[in-house]
């Protein structure tokens, strides 16, 4: 026990001696915290909308004011002719373009119908789909509008009864992104802080040949390991606190749940992140190898965790792989106890899984770590 | 005996670095394995300090086999690697406090051990390890070494790049060590270094050429061996492989050492050869050979 002790207060003095890597573990994180809390957003927002008025009357200088009024668009400019409207879609100046057809007010009075013209560029697929929902709504309002506008008294029979759906945002009312993402980005850099100093950790005693030194002493594998490690779980654990009052006082996240909870499944979760930093360390002979290793992993296991794309649209296969990814769970519980307030029995799947993940790469680790030494 | 060895082979893929090596160190010896890099030092003394386990043969340190109580044998030996290898970015007294820890002893323990060596390093006890002296670093590698007391003491290189005064004092220490009562076993490149030991074991490519004391090994050297200096090195050195009775020549320093075939060697006949090379200022005398001219014969 006084040897683990030992080398964890001498452990705790190399961290903190390492001028190059202090601000890497707490001043990047939060950074990272700050910034992409409130840059990540799927919110489609300052479309750039340019139109073409063919027909110049006040039904279609109605609709136009419609998409200005809209905090979504920006209404560019006014393209006299078609053709200047895709040149200037081609420069990328516009996303989207509306045309309103000759006798657009005259033949929506005589036939009650007509159509529009929409173009959207698509490249970004994803953005494309909201800013077609985005125009069809205010094309649907002012659809509604322009029938009470139109309809004569002796029509007032015939009025199609309309279904009007109203939704309530659970856990998220107000829908605001940072809800959701601040949680998962918590993640994120609780795992990435602690995999990598982990994974370059034992490595760096390969390369600066004390591990050969300490192998020849009578210290136990298990009191060096453990001792190495420890330092790197507290140092999750005052991440992740430092996270969650960041999230309260910048971002006000509301937290339902309880911190114990939290807390205690972070605590099994970064035993995962250690066995699985000290597996690759023992396969690797350098830092840089340890940590380009490190960063394959973490690219995988971040973008199929759903923190930013839903599990639920991933192909089949690519959903059985999450199973195995130890970040996805993490994501699921801090969002399902933050936002929901999710209780221990709620989660215990998550927490039973976390902890065979644990106990297997932990096994690994240390079972690989003796067979190369 | 401290140290057995019997028949020891290590190979690494198609490198055979060690190849049926035995002998015995005994009790309170200063023991040298000289050879040149390359020639498996460092294999043997991995495992011997059981890092590294052996395809044939058994080895035994302080009465342990290197295999089944290796446990016991890391309680008991000081292993000093080639590589500087101690913690930079702590303090020289934190280094030592570490190693003293995992060892289950302290440094007051043992200090008396250490006492001769640590007093000079002791005026920087809180300046980081990587910021010290080639010199001071190895003299705190080998207090860390040191520290639990080791019956067998392990120095792979200690000396290589380190100055000639710094390694004039290294050998004292462990002259001083020896008379402490600790085994020590040594590797060294340097010929010179090889004479303060009690025995030596000449060493190349993974085989024992001759194990002796210092004076015994340099006996074995049977030929007369002559100092040849002239005025241009290169070209006597050229001139003296052409010569065709010539038996070995290597430079040495200022000289070329050079044996002849034949038992009959006039000094003069050399001479007249030379000069005939152009060469001028030409001096031959003959000189005692010491266990850099031996080693270079038996490794012929």
């Amino acid at each position: 026990m006084k040897i683990i002790l030992y080398i964890i207060q001498k452990e705790f003095k190399q961290i903190f001696r390492n001028k190059g890597m202090l601000p890497i573990i707490f001043v990047l994180p939060l950074l990272q915290l700050v910034i992409l809390s409130n840059a990540a957003t799927f919110e489609v927002k300052n479309i750039k909308f340019g139109y073409i008025d063919n027909d110049h009357t006040s039904t279609s200088r109605t609709l136009v004011e419609k998409f200005n009024a809209s905090t979504y668009f920006d209404v560019l400019t006014d393209f006299p002719s078609e053709g200047l409207a895709s040149s200037s879609m081609l420069n990328g100046e516009v996303d989207v373009v509306l045309e309103i057809p000759q006798y657009f007010e005259r033949d929506l009075q005589k036939e009650k119908y007509n159509s529009l013209g929409i173009t959207i560029n698509a490249i970004d697929g994803a953005a494309a789909g909201v800013e077609n929902v985005y125009v069809t709504q205010i094309v649907q309002n002012f659809n509604q509008n322009l029938k009470v506008d139109l309809l004569q008294v002796s029509d007032k029979q015939i009025q199609p009864i309309t279904i009007e759906t109203i939704p309530l945002f659970w856990y998220n009312e107000t829908l605001n992104y940072k809800t959701f993402m601040v949680p998962g980005i918590l993640v994120l850099l609780v795992t990435m802080i602690t995999l990598f100093l982990s994974g370059m950790n034992i490595v760096r005693e390969k390369e600066i040949g004390t591990l050969e030194q300490i192998n020849v002493t009578p210290i136990k594998k298990s009191q060096f390991i453990i001792g190495k490690l420890f330092p790197f779980w507290v140092i999750g654990i005052g991440l992740l606190t430092i996270g969650l009052i960041i999230a309260k006082l910048i971002f006000d996240v509301p937290m339902v749940g309880s911190l114990v909870l939290m807390y205690f499944y972070t605590s099994i979760y970064i035993l995962v992140i250690l066995g699985i930093g000290l597996f690759i360390s023992n396969f690797t002979d350098t830092q840089q190898q340890a940590m380009f290793i490190a960063w394959f992993f973490t690219v995988i296991f971040i973008l199929m965790s759903g923190l930013f794309t839903p599990i639920e649209s991933m192909p089949e296969w690519a959903q059985i792989l999450t199973e195995f990814n130890p970040i996805k769970y993490f994501v699921e519980v801090m969002r399902m106890v933050m936002l929901k307030g999710s209780s221990f029995i709620d989660v215990l799947p998550q927490i039973i899984k976390t902890f065979l993940f644990a106990f297997i790469m932990n096994g690994l680790a240390v079972w690989s770590y003796k067979k190369t030494t | 005996m401290s140290i057995t060895i019997s028949n020891i082979s290590k190979s690494y893929k198609n490198v055979k670095a060690l190849q049926d090596i035995s002998f015995e160190v005994k009790e309170n010896e200063l023991f040298g394995l000289i050879g040149p890099d390359g020639a498996g030092k460092t294999t043997l003394f991995r495992i011997l300090t059981t890092l590294l386990i052996a395809n044939e043969g058994t080895a035994t340190v302080a009465g342990f086999d290197v295999i089944s109580d290796y446990k016991m044998i890391r309680n008991s030996v000081g292993y000093m690697p080639g590589k500087f290898s101690l913690y930079q970015d702590l303090t020289v007294e934190e280094n030592l406090n570490f190693f003293a820890t995992i060892f289950g002893t302290t440094i007051e323990e043992n200090y008396d051990l250490i006492k001769d060596i640590y007093v000079q390093i002791e005026p920087f006890k809180d300046r980081r390890a990587g910021k010290l002296s080639g010199g001071m670093k190895q003299k705190l590698a080998l207090c860390c070494a040191l520290i639990h007391k080791p019956k067998v003491l392990f120095l792979d290189e200690p000396t290589t790049g380190v100055d000639p005064v710094s390694r004039k004092e290294f050998w004292d220490m462990l002259k001083r060590l020896q008379q402490k009562g600790i085994t020590i076993l040594v590797s060294t490149p340097y010929m010179d270094e090889a004479a303060l030991c009690d025995r030596i074991a000449l060493i190349q490519a993974g085989k024992i050429l001759e194990i002796d004391t210092p004076k015994a090994i340099v006996k074995h050297y049977s030929k007369p061996i002559y100092n040849v200096r002239a005025n241009n090195m290169y070209q006597l050195i050229n001139s003296l492989n052409d010569y065709e009775y010539n038996h070995s020549v290597y430079p040495f320093g200022e000289f070329v050492h050079y044996t002849d075939k034949r038992a009959d060697f006039n000094q003069k006949e050399l001479k007249m050869y030379l000069e005939t090379k152009n060469l001028t200022d030409i001096e031959i005398e003959k000189t005692i050979a010491t266990i850099e001219d031996t080693f270079m014969e038996l490794a012929k």
